[in-house]
């Protein structure tokens, strides 16, 4: 089958290139944040923690970490909830217009996120959540639920619901049957959907540049701002530790998976 | 669906439904108030300041800059589509060809950069391929140029940027289509005389279709909206329609141009996303992330 024909060998070269250049930006950036150099110059020239100093000891980027994990973890603990209670809902009920709730419910995939950020900004303008931290929470949310209502749908998908039916013919009462018998099940689904909805609250950058002011400033804006005026080393530094807490809860998440079969 | 209940009494049922609709309304009403108000409020501004009024649309579809931006929009955006096509395809066959444990490899380098911010690459692409960036340096060092390339702050960064992010957008629904596809296909073109590279072109590309379709939509509709990477790569030059926008809003408090614009580049989406259901379902679309 796997001859050395020329056809092959181009396929494994191109093929070898595209993830040469898929993986070189993720892998380009902690080597540049450990670097003692003010300029980027690569390879380094000496090995330095300044980066990472001149980020902790900066109140401005300490603040905005503190928001950026506070509005993840609002964010996780609203939209969690709420996903896997429409979830279940979609898959338990024969109602037609569910199919219309689902679509709905990832409608945030589907509008450019630029739009989304400039509608929330008019409507939060009008009712005084623009620089707020709620604010942030909420349009946070609205994009994490289709993480969540995903992953608990396709943990659904594998659940007999006869299962809750025999335990209610037991006695248990709806909600303790679900607690009891059915979200164990799906509990792998929830945690990595959750997961997502963290991850996506942590990196969501556009909403924030229109809706976030003051105090509360997520970790991303300040960035952003700081990459539109000059390459500071220190973005690497974050940079770093924002990719390796991303990949930490890729690998938790995909651990929750693939347990749940 | 197959559990087949004796009908439960009239009142039962619609204290189910009652139920289901509360378990789903947190949700649903997340959704209406943040996205659904919001975009029904572009669109309303988009056509009413004092009165009804055309005036805006007028604006996107005549002045030159609108167009510009639009024609730049849609040029970047194929652009991007047939670059990822060409780099996709080959790894999502190869992914299908090789043994088990080395197509999971390749998928995770592929999905890899899919958990990296978007910022964090953009800075990484920076840092690759600004004047005094690892490439140029790279390249001076080994005597290929003597002055600097300009690969970044225009329209080239922008789309090496963005080919990269929309990258494992391509790939996926290719390799989903891929696996799907009968080896024994394969092998009886291979049996009844046809060459490797006819087989492939007369039997494998066409059962291909469907995840090329899906891929190429998913990235061409993601890479209209695109801001953060032509904002920082494009070097101000690259007005993309998401950044017409932003402008509109940041900068000029045009708020009613801002709104027509984003609606014309809503009603863009959903119109390919609408082209493209008549082929495929949406689901194989949606399907990743």
């Amino acid at each position: 089958m796997m001859r050395a024909s020329p056809a092959r060998i181009a396929l494994y070269a191109i093929s070898a290139l595209v993830l040469v250049y898929l993986i070189l930006p993720v892998l380009i950036i902690a080597p540049i944040s450990f670097s003692s150099a003010r300029f980027l110059t690569f390879p380094p020239p000496s090995f330095s923690l300044r980066w990472y100093q001149q980020y902790f000891a900066n109140p401005a980027w300490m603040q905005a970490t503190r928001v950026t994990l506070t509005v993840a973890f609002l964010t996780v603990l609203i939209a969690t909830p709420c996903g896997v209670a429409a979830a279940y809902a979609i898959s338990q009920s024969k109602l037609r217009i569910m199919r219309i709730i689902h679509m709905a419910l990832l409608l945030p995939l589907v509008v450019p996120i630029i739009i989304t950020a400039v509608g929330i900004f008019f409507v939060y303008a009008k009712v005084g959540l623009v620089a707020t931290l709620p604010g942030l929470v909420l349009a946070n949310v609205m994009l994490g639920l289709p993480y969540v209502v995903i992953s608990v749908l396709a943990g659904l998908q594998s659940f007999d619901p006869a299962q809750e039916m025999v335990a209610r013919s037991l006695g248990m009462n709806r909600l303790r049957s679900f607690f009891a018998v059915t979200l164990p099940q799906v509990k792998s689904s929830v945690v990595a959907g959750g997961i997502f909805a963290f991850i996506s609250a942590m990196d969501e950058t556009i909403v924030a540049l229109f809706i976030s002011g003051g105090q509360y400033q997520p970790l991303t804006k300040r960035m952003f701002t700081a990459l539109r005026d000059e390459i500071d080393p220190t973005i690497a530094a974050i940079s770093t530790l924002m990719t390796a807490a991303s990949f930490m809860l890729v690998l938790l998440a995909s651990a929750r998976q693939k347990r749940a079969g | 669906m197959a559990t087949s209940m004796p009908d439960p009494s009239q009142k039962h049922q619609r204290r189910e439904h009652g139920l289901m609709l509360a378990l789903v309304s947190p949700a649903l009403l997340v959704i209406l108030a943040l996205i659904v108000l919001p975009v029904g409020w572009l669109a309303w501004q988009s056509i009413y300041h004092d009165g009804f009024t055309l005036e805006n649309y007028r604006r996107v579809f005549t002045e030159d800059i609108y167009w510009r931006s639009f024609a730049l929009t849609f040029e970047i955006s194929l652009a991007v589509t047939v670059i990822s096509l060409l780099l996709g395809y080959p790894v999502a066959y190869l992914a299908n060809a090789v043994p088990k444990g080395w197509s999971i490899l390749i998928l995770a380098l592929v999905v890899l950069p899919f958990w990296t911010s978007v910022l964090v690459r953009a800075y990484a692409w920076l840092a690759l391929l600004q004047r005094t960036g690892v490439i140029n340096q790279l390249l001076r060092y080994l005597d290929v140029i003597s002055e600097p390339l300009a690969l970044v702050h225009n329209t080239f960064g922008t789309v090496i940027a963005t080919v990269h992010i929309l990258l494992p957008f391509m790939v996926l629904p290719l390799y989903a289509t891929m696996q799907k596809i009968p080896g024994d296909l394969m092998q009886a073109g291979a049996s009844l005389g046809a060459s490797p590279s006819l087989t492939f072109v007369r039997v494998f590309l066409p059962l291909s279709l469907p995840g090329v379709l899906a891929g190429c939509t998913m990235v061409f509709v993601l890479c209209l909206g695109f801001y953060i990477t032509p904002e920082l790569l494009g070097g101000g030059r690259t007005v993309m329609v998401s950044m017409l926008v932003s402008r509109n809003v940041e900068l000029y408090n045009q708020f009613g141009a801002a709104s027509a614009v984003a609606v014309v580049l809503l009603l863009s989406v959903l119109a390919i996303f609408f082209v493209v259901s008549r082929f495929i379902s949406l689901d194989r679309v949606l399907g990743q992330k």
